[in-house]
């Protein structure tokens, strides 16, 4: 029963080939087979976002996808957001506007506030506060975090502008 | 979590097959948003794991004006909240799949899974059975349609039997001058169980001044979600009035049978069973006068 299934996905826009047993997480292939510890474990029930992924355009809680679900999937993770050199804006803000003091949650809100800004560069606070209502932080409260968001929105955007 | 071995179903006859031969040790996979928590939590076993949402029947996402909507029941709420169909003719299912977790569980997570976890608050079924949703069910050799309100036996128990699979559900196409709101009773703003939830469908007469019809469903008062037929009874042929919603506000404040819990209890569910049918009805009258 316990064989494993070998799974081929596009990981951070490199093709990956792994074995994985049908009962492990996607979040326990991406952290245990992969060596991709970013996103993390915080209830594995899908209350918290700690380990947010964008699979296939579509932001999901890795707890609760099955690893051979990912077969022939389109993944990024925090690892993938995070530039060859320096930090991605987000990453960036979330540094600059203290929004993480235990960082267990940062990863998640890093990754479900890219998949917001993929959407919409423009996000008001209001729009911000919804989409990351499935991220949960215990250590900061989420203002910081919010205005980080919009902080790296404005930067991103005249980026944009500027490429 | 338990061993199990996973099978991606490509076309509904390998699914029934599968389910055929499995029985009760089968398990379909959709969103796993719930399945996946249930096989972690030891609450469901499986020793097959049917993945079905690569079927294109559990996929489809349709509406036409003869025919009406038709959803898989794979499909996953961010694809019904998105669709300009559904924005346009059934404004309630956007109440119910805009509150269903947040981002990244409407992401993954299924109308079919919904009403296949029968939980007596789960936020999509009051209101498909306010518009009236039929469930097709398919086995190895048999498809039935069965109204959605005589598909739950109890909490997290439903008549699908071992071998059978929920494809999709089918939405008659909107009456003239008709409108629909599903409204939740949490106490915090977003990302919570319903206490009482309430979904409510009606139609009026062309001056729209009288109700022709209306159908009102409950959530989390009853060991299923409750089609409240009395209720609609209560508005049809009368005029559009606070003496006629409010006769059907208890009406289905009268057919609630809730039980006491972490969320609230029975006597705030029941005041709540009347609280959340007024306010229901009043936003689906709004929409059917041409509100948003």
């Amino acid at each position: 029963m316990s064989n494993k299934v070998l799974v081929t996905a596009t990981i951070n826009d490199e093709e990956m080939s792994f074995l994985c047993e049908p009962r492990q997480s996607l979040l326990e292939v991406l952290r245990d087979v992969l060596n991709l510890t970013g996103a993390k474990e915080g209830c594995n029930n899908g209350n918290c976002g700690a380990c947010a992924v964008i699979m296939n355009g579509v932001l999901v809680n890795s707890c609760l996808v099955l690893g051979v679900e990912a077969n022939g999937a389109t993944i990024t993770t925090i690892e993938g957001i995070t530039p060859k050199e320096g930090l991605h804006p987000l990453q960036q803000k979330f540094l600059e506007d203290a929004a993480l003091q235990c960082g267990i949650c940062t990863p998640g809100f890093i990754v479900a506030a890219k998949a917001l800004l993929d959407k919409n560069p423009n996000p008001t606070e209001h729009e911000v506060r919804f989409w990351l209502a499935g991220n949960l932080c215990r250590c900061t409260g989420y203002d910081k975090i919010v205005r980080a968001v919009l902080d790296a929105a404005e930067i991103m955007r005249a980026e944009k502008q500027t490429a | 979590m338990q061993a199990f071995s996973y099978v991606p179903a490509r076309t509904l006859s390998e699914a029934a097959e599968i389910l055929a031969r499995e029985g009760e040790q089968a398990k379909c996979l959709s969103g796993g948003t719930d399945l996946i928590v249930f096989l972690r939590e030891g609450r469901r076993s499986a020793k097959v794991v049917v993945d079905v949402k690569g079927i294109p029947e559990l996929n489809q996402l349709s509406y036409s004006p003869k025919e009406g909507l038709t959803i898989g029941a794979a499909v996953p709420c961010y694809r019904i909240y998105n669709d300009a169909q559904v924005i346009a003719n059934y404004p309630g299912l956007i109440d119910a799949t805009t509150l269903i977790g947040g981002i990244a569980i409407q992401g993954r997570a299924t109308l079919g899974g919904n009403v296949c976890t029968a939980s007596p608050a789960g936020d999509s079924i009051p209101i498909l059975i306010a518009y009236e949703a039929t469930c097709i069910v398919v086995s190895r050799n048999v498809t039935k349609a069965i109204p959605l309100e005589k598909f739950f036996l109890g909490p997290g128990r439903t008549v699908l039997q071992p071998g059978e699979l929920l494809v999709a559900f089918k939405l008659p196409p909107p009456k003239p001058n008709s409108g629909a709101a599903y409204l939740r009773f949490i106490p915090r703003n977003e990302m919570d169980i319903a206490v009482t939830s309430a979904g409510a469908m009606v139609v009026l007469d062309e001056a729209k001044a009288n109700f022709v019809s209306a159908r009102i469903a409950l959530g989390a008062v009853a060991p299923t979600p409750l089609f409240v037929p009395e209720a609609g009874a209560a508005l049809a042929g009368r005029p559009v009035s606070d003496e006629a919603i409010e006769a059907a506000a208890r009406a289905a404040q009268a057919a609630a049978r809730p039980i006491t819990d972490m969320r609230g209890s029975a006597e705030q569910r029941k005041h709540l069973s009347y609280v959340m049918t007024k306010r229901a009805l009043l936003k689906a009258i709004e929409r059917a006068r041409g509100g948003s």
